[in-house]
C-alpha cells in the first residue's frame, strides 16, 4: 500500500493534479460474527463522480459503505470476504495498513459526531493536527475557514471558531463532520446519508459540495432521497433483503438515469417509484 | 372547557380539568403541624415525650396523613406523588444522620487542639499535654501520595486495556475476575501482604511508609480501574469511529480523545479511590508502625499517619488522657479536612476538563 501510494503520487504529479481512483468491489461478503449482512456484492465505482447507494432500511447501506475504508472491521467480530481494489490495490491485502487506508478515503456518519472536548476550529482541524502535521497559525486559519465555507457552515460559526462543537445544532454538527473530513482531503470520499439532518439549503450546499468534490475525488453517498440521488449521482446501486435475517444483496446498479426511468428489476422499480420499501 | 365538560357530574369534571388546585402551601402546613402535635400526644403516651421520638412518629403520621389528603383533594396521581416525595426526603434526613452527627462531635471535640501548634509539632519527646501532628501531616501525604502515583497509572491503563483492546477475550475476564476479588481483600489483609513482602527483602519487622503505601496501592487499584472502566465505557463509539475514519492510529485516538471525553469522571473517581484509603489504619499499623517523628525517607524508618495518630491517641493517650483524646480528635478532623479540599479540586479540575457544549 505504502509503496503503491508513493506510486500514485509521482504518476499523479506527473499527470496532473490528482489521481482517478478508481474501486472494485469483488464477491464481497460481510459479516457481523455469524451474520451475513452482504452478499456477493460485485462493483465498479466510478472515479471522479458520484455513485449513490440507495435501498430499504436495514438492507447494509452502510454496511457496505464502511467496509470500503475498512471501518466495517473496527466492530467486534466484525469480517470481511473477498476484496476491494483500489487502481488494482486490494485494501484487504495482508500488508494493507488500515489506517492509511482510513487516511486516504474519508467517510461522513450518519449520525453527527464531533469531538465534544474541541472547538470547532479544533474539530475542523483534528485529522491533520492529530496525524501529527504540524501546522503553523495562518495555514491552519486557511484550512478551517476553506472546510466551513465548503460545508456551508463558515457564515454560522466564523465568529466563535472557539466555541465548542458540540454545542452547535444537530444539522451544524453535521456539516462540522463533513469540514472535517474534507479537511484531511481524502481521496476518496463516502458519505452515509449526510443530509438526513439537514434543511434544504444546507442540503444544496452539500450536493453542490458534492458536485465540486467530484472534480477530483471518488464520491459514495447512501441516501434515502431519491430526488438528491437523482440531482447529484451519475451511478446508482439499489441494494435489497429478501426478509430480515438475511443478507443484503446488490440487485442492479446503473446510470442514474436508467435507474430511475427503465431499470431492469422489478424490484428497482418498485423501490425507486414508492411501491415499498 | 366548562362548556364541554358541562354534561360531565362534577366529580367527572374534577377528573377532567387540566389545573386539578393543588394543595395550598398552608394546607401541607396545617398537616405538618397537626401531624407533630399528634406525634408529641402519642409519644407521651408510649412513656417519654424524646426528640427522636417525636420526629419519628411525626414523620409516620404525616406521610399517612399527607397521602390520604392530597388523595382526595389533588387526585391519585399527585397524591402517591406526594408520599413517595415525603419518603424519599425522608429516607434522605435519615442518611445525613450518622454524617451531620460524625462531622458535628468531630469538629466540637478536634476544635480543642485545632491550633497552630497541632501543625508545626510533631510528638517527639511528648508524653501529656502538648506535641502535634505535624509528623504524621507529612505520613499521610507522603504514604498516599506514593500510593496514588503507583495505583493511578496502573489502574488507568488496566482500564484502557480492558474496554479498548480486551473486549470480551480470555485475559480481560480474568483481569475484570481479578479486579473484583481485590476489591474485596480486607485491608488488614493487604498490609499483611505488604509487610510480608517487605519482609522478604528487608528483612523481618522492617517497617517503612513504601511498605504502607504498597498496603494501600493493593486497596486502591480495583476502584481506580473500575472507576475509569466505567467512564471509559461511557464514551460513544461514534467518536472513535470519527477518529478511525480520519486515519488516527488507534493509541492515538486514545489518548486525545477518549481520554479527554472521560477525564471528568476518571478524576472524580481517582479522587474517591484516594478518599478510600486516605483514612485506613489497620494497614498502616502492620506495614508502618508508630512514630513520634517526621520522617520524610518512605524508604526505611516508621511512618505515621493521621488515621494512625488518631488510634494511637486513643489507645495510649499518655497521662492525663486528655490530651490524648484531644490529639486523636483534631487529627481526624484535620483528615476530613484533607479529604474535603481534596474533593474540591477535583470538582474544579472536572469542571474545567469537562467536554465542552455537553450539558
Ligand atoms: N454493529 C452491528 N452488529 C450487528 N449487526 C449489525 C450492526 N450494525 C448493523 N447490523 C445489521 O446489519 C444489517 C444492515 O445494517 P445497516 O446499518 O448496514 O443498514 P442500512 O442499509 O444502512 O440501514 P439504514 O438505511 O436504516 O441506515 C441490519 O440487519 C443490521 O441489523
Ligand atoms: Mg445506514
Amino acid at each position: 500500500m505504502t509503496n503503491n501510494d508513493t506510486d500514485q503520487r509521482t504518476t499523479s504529479t506527473g499527470a496532473g493534479s490528482f489521481v482517478e481512483h478508481r474501486i472494485t468491489v469483488r464477491d464481497l461478503n460481510i459479516f457481523y460474527g455469524k451474520f451475513r449482512a452482504i452478499a456477493d456484492v460485485d462493483m465498479d465505482i466510478e472515479p471522479q463522480s458520484v455513485t449513490a447507494l440507495i435501498g430499504p432500511s436495514g438492507c447494509g447501506k452502510s454496511t457496505f459503505l464502511r467496509s470500503l475504508n475498512r471501518m466495517h472491521e473496527v466492530i467486534d467480530g466484525a469480517t470481511v470476504e473477498g476484496s476491494v481494489q483500489i487502481n488494482g490495490v486490494d485494501l484487504y491485502g495482508p500488508r494493507v495498513d488500515p489506517v492509511l487506508v482510513r487516511r486516504k478515503i474519508g467517510m461522513v456518519f450518519q449520525r453527527p459526531n464531533p469531538f465534544p472536548t474541541m472547538s470547532i476550529a479544533e474539530n475542523v482541524l483534528a485529522g491533520k493536527r492529530l496525524n501529527q502535521r504540524r501546522l503553523k497559525k495562518n495555514e491552519a486559519d486557511e484550512v478551517v475557514e476553506a472546510a466551513l465555507r465548503d460545508s456551508n457552515l463558515w457564515e454560522e460559526v466564523k465568529d466563535r471558531l472557539d466555541a465548542p462543537g458540540g454545542g452547535l445544532s444537530g444539522g451544524q454538527q453535521q456539516r462540522l463532520c463533513i469540514a472535517r473530513a474534507i479537511a484531511v482531503e481524502p481521496e476518496v470520499l463516502l458519505m452515509d446519508e449526510p443530509c438526513s439532518a439537514l434543511d434544504p439549503i444546507s442540503t444544496l450546499a452539500v450536493e453542490q459540495l458534492m458536485l465540486e468534490l467530484k472534480e477530483k475525488y471518488t464520491i459514495v453517498i447512501v441516501t434515502h432521497n431519491m430526488q438528491q440521488a437523482a440531482r447529484v449521482s451519475e451511478r446508482t446501486a439499489f441494494f435489497n433483503i429478501e426478509g430480515t435475517g438475511k443478507p443484503g444483496r446488490l440487485i442492479e446498479m446503473d446510470d442514474t438515469a436508467v435507474i430511475f426511468s427503465n431499470p431492469i428489476q422489478q424490484a428497482t422499480q418498485d423501490y425507486v417509484t414508492g411501491r415499498f420499501g | 372547557m366548562s362548556v364541554s365538560v358541562a354534561h360531565l357530574t362534577s366529580d367527572e369534571m374534577v377528573a377532567h380539568h387540566f389545573d386539578s388546585p393543588p394543595l395550598a402551601r398552608r394546607a401541607t402546613a396545617a398537616i405538618a403541624g397537626a401531624s407533630m402535635v399528634i406525634a408529641v400526644v402519642l409519644s407521651a403516651l408510649m412513656g417519654g415525650v424524646a426528640p427522636a421520638r417525636v420526629l419519628a412518629i411525626g414523620a409516620v403520621v404525616y406521610a399517612l396523613s399527607i397521602y390520604v389528603v392530597s388523595r382526595r383533594v389533588e387526585g391519585r396521581r399527585r397524591g402517591f406523588d406526594r408520599l413517595v416525595t415525603t419518603l424519599v426526603t425522608g429516607a434522605f434526613l435519615l442518611v445525613t444522620i450518622p454524617l451531620v452527627s460524625v462531622i458535628w462531635t468531630t469538629i466540637d471535640r478536634g476544635s480543642a487542639r485545632f491550633d497552630s501548634a497541632f501543625f508545626t509539632e510533631t510528638m517527639r519527646g511528648v508524653v501529656g499535654a502538648g506535641g502535634g501532628a505535624k509528623h504524621a501531616i507529612i505520613g499521610t501525604l507522603i504514604i498516599t501520595g506514593l500510593a496514588a502515583l503507583m495505583s493511578v497509572p496502573i489502574g488507568i491503563l488496566v482500564a484502557i486495556y480492558l474496554v479498548e483492546y480486551g473486549r470480551r477475550n480470555r485475559l480481560s475476564s480474568m483481569i475484570t475476575t481479578m479486579v473484583d476479588v481485590m476489591t474485596g481483600i480486607p485491608s488488614i489483609v493487604a498490609g499483611l501482604f505488604a509487610y510480608s513482602l517487605f519482609a522478604v527483602f528487608q528483612g523481618p519487622g522492617a517497617r517503612s511508609g513504601l511498605a504502607g503505601a504498597v498496603a494501600l496501592t493493593v486497596l486502591m487499584t480495583p476502584v481506580v480501574v473500575r472507576a475509569t472502566e466505567e467512564m471509559l465505557r461511557l464514551v460513544p463509539n461514534d467518536l472513535r469511529e470519527a477518529a478511525f475514519a480520519l486515519g488516527v492510529p488507534k493509541w492515538k485516538t486514545i489518548v486525545k480523545v477518549v481520554l479527554p471525553t472521560a477525564i471528568g469522571g476518571i478524576l472524580t473517581g481517582i479522587t474517591l479511590a484516594i478518599a478510600r484509603v486516605i483514612g485506613e489504619t489497620a494497614p498502616l499499623l502492620i506495614a508502618c508502625g508508630l512514630a513520634q517523628d517526621t520522617n520524610l525517607n518512605p524508604l526505611s524508618g516508621r511512618m505515621t499517619t493521621l488515621p494512625v495518630m488518631s488510634y494511637y491517641g486513643y489507645v495510649a493517650p499518655g497521662f492525663p488522657p486528655e490530651a490524648g483524646y484531644d490529639r486523636g480528635w483534631a487529627a481526624a478532623l484535620v483528615l476530613i479536612i484533607i479529604v474535603l479540599a481534596l474533593f474540591t479540586v477535583a470538582r474544579v479540575i472536572a469542571k474545567v476538563l469537562q467536554p465542552k457544549g455537553l450539558r
